[in-house]
């Protein structure tokens, strides 16, 4: 039996390396225990993302019980679209303007870190890069011919990449060695490239948290089940013994 | 007081009968090893995604508008719906892991040779219903995997000639996977199939007290009434159904012996399940997938499509085969040879421990097989895996016919008369 479980384990690791992977991604710094980074977040997201992308299954007094904000100061400053604190956040873009907008309903972002990953949607909003041959005038190499404009540009400022030529024509982003966009902005944003990551951190950071708002109280009540039954087992381990100390 | 109930109660069923005959007084062998706790396992793991199962249709809505909303809702709103959710979620692939182990015992020790034939037909039975019931409760979320796994597997019986996409039309109830689909699925999923999973549970678990448990050294512990001097009966009371045909060697009563080092089996079994509940529900995206966290979008196709992981093994064969209808008879054929495995194993040493070493080649052999096959029906079919995979289907249905040829005239290590001995 051994040599089995032996075989299988060995197998595994040259079975996922056949798989290979997607596209490289930059590791998102959050850390979702950082109510100030969450608050941060919240702003970030209602001011820049809200106005055309839902976050429709979660409620308004849901994040603002989770993240510390006063009632009154969450309906003051963060909900623009007169809705009651116990409502669900939907914004006030409907799908016919979108429609027109867009050309489609721009997607729910509650549950995008966990459908698209973290890692992805914070190297997504790092990535916007000038392309004059879009409609919004800028695209992004996670997704081709994006159809939304660079929100957060006035906060970054315009980022421009460069490119290479091939043989036959094409042109492509230069990327760094990990396969990662290089851009430069010109400065006309209100942030520092610095500034920017940690604003965008914080998008993320946020978006993580309507992704399981409950994440955390999981994971706090983990840590005490798994003590219980670890001293649970113990016991249950020496009440077998003791029963059967007669019969081995 | 008690007492009196308890007879009350005995003059009209036969309560503490039934009790002594399969629990308190059942002559189990006494040499039960790690693999003897995955059948009180996996009935831990039923009662778990019943329980946890009823509470979730408090709350979910069956429909297509608001099935994918609904279960947000009980992530988000209902006081700690993210744990019966998660509960739920993890018990149905722990479900197919424990049921895995269960039969890979039964395949070891020759648990399903005579006269425990029927014993394990009711199991694969289990095995069967028990995929139909995963295959129905995924589609439930109503995510974008859901949906496109469904469409999926649904198309297969489209292969069938003939009837085959009239048959289609009749399972989902209408042109597409749509709310008629998602209804149809929610009643199978929390009524029809769970009855018939209970009412197999209850038919395997009696077929097994009739002929009694087998054990890793694959001996019998019932000897031939008169065989055994009386100093060498395994000093218990057992139930007079067995004493009075049987001689008793070398068992204890299931309870207290039993019941005891299952609670052990169960509180270590939890620590992994409580495990991955708390800290990592996504399973890394095998438990939930990815795709599965958006709603079900008949327009956009998730880039790669992938069963759950329980059904990679049968996805990889059905994939390997050009042909979609000589695929899904494929497929079904690999769930048939497990039906058949009594029959096509003619030997009459059940345990590993004293078969050939052909014998415990072919089975590894076989193992290695259905792993590899698991992991590959999760993976993008490429020319080199679909290379592996059609190796590993050879293996897997070559198992089963090596078996039955070597197994005829097999070199077997003698067998001891006694397990103690």
């Amino acid at each position: 039996m051994k040599k089995l479980l032996i075989a299988l384990v060995t197998l595994l690791p040259a079975l996922a390396l056949a798989s290979g992977g997607g596209a490289s991604l930059l590791k998102a710094p959050i850390d979702p225990t950082d109510q100030a980074s969450l608050q941060s977040g919240a702003k970030l997201f209602m001011n820049y993302c809200f106005g055309c992308h839902d976050t429709q299954y979660q409620r308004y007094n849901r994040v603002a019980k989770d993240l510390g904000i006063p009632d009154d100061l969450m309906k003051e400053n963060l909900i623009f679209t007169g809705a009651k604190i116990g409502e669900l956040m939907l914004n006030s873009t409907t799908d016919k303007q979108a429609a027109k907008w867009f050309g489609q309903t721009p997607p729910d972002l509650t549950l995008i870190t966990r459908s698209r990953g973290t890692d992805w949607v914070y190297t997504y909003l790092k990535s916007f890069y000038v392309d004059a041959e879009r409609p919004f005038g800028v695209n992004n190499p996670l997704l081709p011919g994006v159809g939304m404009p660079h929100v957060l540009q006035s906060l970054q400022g315009v980022p421009t990449a460069t490119f290479t030529t091939d043989d036959k024509g094409t042109k492509h982003v230069v990327t760094d060695e990990h396969g990662i966009i290089i851009t430069e902005t010109d400065g006309s944003g209100e942030l520092s490239d610095d500034e920017f990551d940690v604003a965008v951190t914080d998008i993320v950071n946020f978006l993580v948290y309507s992704g399981e708002p409950s994440k955390l109280e999981r994971q706090s009540l983990g840590y005490w089940v798994l003590g219980f039954l670890a001293i649970f087992f113990v016991l249950a381990y020496f009440l077998k013994k003791e029963y059967w100390r007669d019969v081995h | 007081m008690l007492t009196n109930l308890v007879n009350w109660i005995d003059k009209r069923i036969p309560m503490t009968d039934t009790f002594n005959k399969h629990v308190g007084q059942y002559p189990a062998p006494v040499n039960f090893n790690f693999w003897y706790f995955f059948g009180s396992l996996a009935m831990l793991v039923l009662v778990n995604q019943i329980l946890t199962g009823i509470w979730l249709t408090m709350n979910y809505t069956p429909s297509g508008e608001e099935a994918f909303r609904s279960v947000e809702y009980i992530m988000r709103d209902v006081e700690y719906g993210w744990l019966l959710r998660y509960m739920h979620s993890t018990g149905a692939s722990a479900f197919f892991v424990v049921v895995y182990l269960h039969m890979l015992r039964g395949m070891m020790y020759g648990s399903y040779q005579k006269p425990r034939e029927l014993l394990w037909l009711f199991g694969m039975f289990i095995f069967l219903v028990l995929m139909a019931e995963g295959f129905m409760g995924y589609l439930l979320p109503w995510g974008n995997m859901s949906f496109w796994g469904a469409q999926v597997i649904i198309s297969l019986f489209g292969a069938i000639p003939v009837i085959g996409d009239d048959l289609t039309l009749w399972i989902r109830g209408d042109y597409v996977i749509s709310g008629a689909t998602l209804n149809r699925f929610f009643a199978l999923h929390v009524i029809a199939l769970p009855l018939v999973l209970v009412i197999l549970v209850f038919l395997h678990i009696v077929a097994l007290h009739e002929v009694g448990s087998n054990n890793p050294e694959g001996i019998e512990i019932k000897k031939p009434k008169g065989s055994i001097p009386e100093g060498e009966k395994a000093p218990f009371k057992f139930h007079k159904m067995f004493t009075d045909k049987y001689d008793i060697v070398d068992a204890v009563p299931f309870h207290p012996y039993y019941s005891v080092k299952d609670i052990m089996g169960v509180i270590g079994f939890l620590f992994f399940f409580c495990f991955v509940i708390f800290f990592a529900p996504e399973g890394g995206g095998y438990f939930l997938e990815k795709p599965n966290f958006e709603p079900a979008n008949a327009l956009k196709t998730p880039e790669h499509i992938a069963p759950v992981w329980y059904f990679g093994p049968f996805y990889t064969i059905l994939r390997v085969v050009p042909d979609k209808l000589l695929g899904a008879g494929a497929m079904f054929g690999a769930i048939v040879m497990l039906f058949l495995l009594p029959w096509f194993d003619r030997g009459t040493v059940k345990s590993i421990r004293y078969r050939s070493l052909a014998h415990k080649i072919n089975l590894i052999q076989f193992c290695v097989c259905f792993v590899v096959l698991g992991a590959l029906g999760t993976m993008a079919s490429t020319p080199v895996a679909n290379f592996i995979g059609t190796v590993a289907s050879f293996g897997y249905f070559g198992f089963f016919i090596a078996l039955w040829v070597y197994s005829k005239n097999e070199k077997t290590k003698p067998l001891p008369e006694r397990i103690s001995h």
